[in-house]
């Protein structure tokens, strides 16, 4: 039938189930937002800020596995989405952002609100599209759909000329997909999977170091099972923290700068990683020439790139992480009948020694002041495992990843490759629409909600009640830490309040002013019923204000460009190996 | 180092030139030469791509190169079993009392030349890199006045062909 190309824009996005849009139009996108007004599937939500629309759209995404779809108008509409982009890119997250271009005849011609935006984020998505004929339309849209869902997830841009939507073109669905580069791969190859069961079974020191994949592959099950069946301790990345439950007795923590002694360690000090969705990504494996110096390593990941792009592989895997985990189970359900069974007995004293001994763990301010820590802890604990915890960047997201016990997959939500300050509103926002039976907590610090917290009013005006934790120590607190530990304490920039006496700004009387229900928390004794407080509002945001010391630290911490030998787990202070932590277990 | 010749084929589309060029700068790879231009299939280009890079960066840059949805396939050359080609157009100076001379050199090097003016004329050769170097360093004392070089272009020796039908899978799947 025939339609105009804004048309077939809205209805592809109903054939591919979207039932959210977080966008904001504009001149070139305006054509689309005609049709979108009349749709019965797709729910479209103004957000205030394009960077808010691309955020929430991760969020969205992570939350609830689906494609994020946010879109905006061109030029400055779309390079603000720039940034959300680039975030999803880092994190492999599928976000489809959909942008509105100046007529085709006008592009190159520096056209009011013109930018290449296809040129401007070649770099930082998986594809983008230039769509300049209306009948492209459907066939594109499934075409970015099918690319950021598959193989290993990432953002698409579809840019289209305003002139392609209001064209006169005919709509038909299912379209045929013409995609002839993309091979997202096939299952992993048995004799890896052999070879890579041969090596558990031989292993004295294994690590199962489990990344984001696992995640995205939805193989949380498959990762518990696996993990059982070898025994092996387990450490979940950053990206997969809640992948695998945190009181299980195998779990060792987080590895990286900031992750427990007990992960760091026995990364370290393992004869066998087995990565598995991971990318050895700096901040885990800290100096890279002396990382795990003695492991074999078993990298399996659906991304052929990242495999030996870091870390050399020893027993490559090209595959999805829940096929990974399935054949390789069964391969060494194999090795096991015939004989071969793995015994990890000693490691796991030296194990449960460092665990044992360096627990994560903070000291009370001084001075004082109510500790940041413990308002995540508690938290946590009152929010409970069921809750979807999305954190901003710096140290309140670091205490949010070490001080909530996270039991279930898909309950935290962070920025960990970009690191975008900011993220944790809109993307808290992307999470409650998804998932709108879920409670939803942003943790989030002074910094990064001075960035983005406008998109509250849109949480308050679309009733999308989420409630924000404001860690409010007054300063860029990870800046400052490390002007603290490498910068002789020059605290250069990182003070947000200048040391005013009244709350600047007031986060309670701006909650009020955004149409949310507004708290403040200043003690200890508080922290419970504040928190309380919030989860009995239901109707409407809430921003709880938690006044916090500036001074508190993040630990243990490995500092940028060392080795993770040299974890320290507080100021100058590392913890001592040579303490006796029963038999040690040697190579012969 | 060492060099490494790539024939990449990718759609025909625009904007894929940007897009292999943009990798390669982004992921600090160093590219000697880039040559594009059109294959036997009207929806296919050819790049030869020579990279100076060690084994391990090179698995790099092919992995990223096909993880570019454009790109439909990568061969690495093997220089001794392909036949690799660069154009070069040199104008050099030749008056009467030195055109002989370089005429003849063009010979040697079964050159040919394409223009002539009173005091000057342009040599058109294609060879191997080694041998355009070897023409240039034997032209060099007459005086070059301009040179443009083609990057270089390359196919592999034997009946087989990188962009044959069965080995190009067109996916066409519906949503």
């Amino acid at each position: 039938m025939t339609t105009t190309g804004a048309q077939a824009l809205v209805r592809a996005l109903e054939h591919l189930d979207v039932d959210v849009v977080f966008g904001i139009p504009g001149g070139a996108i305006l054509p689309a937002y005609d049709p979108l007004f009349d749709s019965k599937k797709v729910r479209h939500l103004l957000v205030r800020h394009e960077q808010g629309a691309g955020h929430a759209a991760t969020g969205y995404a992570q939350a609830t596995g689906r494609v994020g779809v946010c879109m905006a108008t061109s030029g400055p509409g779309a390079t603000n989405l720039v940034t959300p982009i680039a975030d999803a890119y880092m994190d492999s997250v599928p976000i489809v952002a959909i942008t509105g271009q100046v007529p085709s005849k006008a592009i190159g011609t520096d056209a009011f609100q013109e930018a290449d935006i296809c040129g401007i984020t070649m770099p930082i998505t998986k594809h983008n599209f230039l769509v300049q004929d209306a009948a492209d339309i459907p066939r594109v849209l499934a075409e970015a759909f099918h690319i950021a869902a598959t193989g290993r997830p990432g953002p698409v841009l579809v840019d289209i000329a305003k002139d392609a939507l209001q064209a006169q073109t005919t709509f038909n669905w299912p379209v045929e997909m013409h995609v002839p580069g993309y091979r997202p791969i096939a299952r992993p190859h048995g004799k890896q999977m052999r070879e890579a069961a041969r090596a558990i079974v031989e292993a004295k020191r294994p690590v199962l170091y489990a990344g984001g994949g696992i995640l995205k592959a939805r193989a949380a099950q498959e990762l518990h099972a696996f993990a059982e069946l070898v025994g092996a301790p387990v450490i979940t990345t950053l990206m997969a923290r809640g992948a695998f439950p945190d009181s299980h007795p195998q779990h060792l923590g987080m590895p990286g700068m900031h992750g427990s002694v007990a992960a760091v360690t026995a990364l370290q000090k393992c004869d066998l990683i087995i990565a598995i969705g991971t990318r050895f990504d700096d901040r885990v494996t800290g100096k890279l020439s002396t990382f795990a110096p003695g492991a074999t390593v078993i990298h399996a990941d659906i991304d052929p790139a990242e495999i030996s792009k870091n870390r050399v592989a020893d027993i490559p895997i090209v595959g999805d992480a829940r096929d990974v985990l399935t054949d390789l189970a069964a391969a060494v359900r194999t090795e096991i009948a015939e004989g071969r069974a793995p015994d990890y007995a000693a490691w796991w004293r030296q194990c449960d020694g460092w665990r044992r001994t360096y627990p994560l763990g903070y000291d009370e301010p001084a001075d004082g002041a109510l500790a940041p820590q413990y308002v995540v802890e508690r938290l946590g604990r009152i929010a409970g495992p069921d809750a979807v915890y999305v954190a901003g960047v710096g140290q309140h997201q670091m205490w949010a990843s070490q001080f909530v016990s996270y039991e279930k997959p898909y309950t935290w939500i962070n920025s960990g490759g970009l690191g975008t300050m900011g993220f944790a509103v809109p993307a808290a926002m992307g999470a409650k629409v998804g998932r709108p039976d879920a409670l939803v907590w942003a943790i989030d610090g002074d910094g990064c909600f001075q960035m983005t917290n406008q998109e509250l009013t849109t949480c308050a005006i679309e009733g999308i009640p989420i409630k924000v934790a404001v860690i409010n120590n007054g300063s860029l607190g990870m800046v400052r830490q490390w002007q603290t530990l490498f910068y002789e304490g020059r605290y250069s920039n990182t003070d947000l309040k200048r040391d005013r006496p009244q709350y600047l700004p007031d986060f309670v009387k701006l909650a009020d002013a955004m149409g949310c229900v507004g708290l403040r928390c200043e003690s200890a004794d508080d922290v419970d019923a504040t928190i309380e407080k919030a989860m009995s509002i239901d109707d409407m945001p809430v921003v709880v204000d938690f006044v916090v010391g500036k001074d508190a630290m993040v630990w243990p911490m490995v500092a940028a460009g060392t080795s993770n030998d040299d974890i320290k787990i507080a100021r100058d202070i590392a913890p001592d190996f040579d303490y006796e932590m029963g038999e040690v277990v040697s190579d012969s | 180092m060492s060099k490494h010749t790539l024939s990449v084929l990718v759609e025909n589309k625009p904007g894929v030139l940007a897009r292999v060029a943009g990798l390669f700068s982004r992921r600090g790879f160093n590219i000697d030469s880039l040559a594009v231009g059109p294959t036997e299939h009207d929806e296919i280009s050819r790049m030869t791509i020579v990279v100076n890079v060690e084994e391990l960066p090179l698995e790099q840059v092919t992995k990223q190169l096909n993880k570019l949805i454009n790109v439909l396939k990568i061969v690495e050359l093997d220089p001794d079993d392909s036949v690799l080609r660069e154009l070069l157009l040199v104008k050099v100076k030749a008056d009467l009392t030195t055109r002989s001379h370089v005429l003849e050199t063009v010979q040697l090097f079964r050159a040919k030349v394409v223009d002539v003016a009173p005091d000057a004329v342009t040599i058109e050769a294609t060879g191997t890199t080694d041998k355009l170097e070897a023409l240039i360093r034997v032209l060099e004392p007459f005086g070059i006045k301009e040179l443009v070089q083609s990057g270089l272009v390359a196919v592999g020796r034997g009946a087989r062909s990188i962009t044959d039908r069965n080995t190009l899978r067109p996916v066409e799947r519906t949503a």
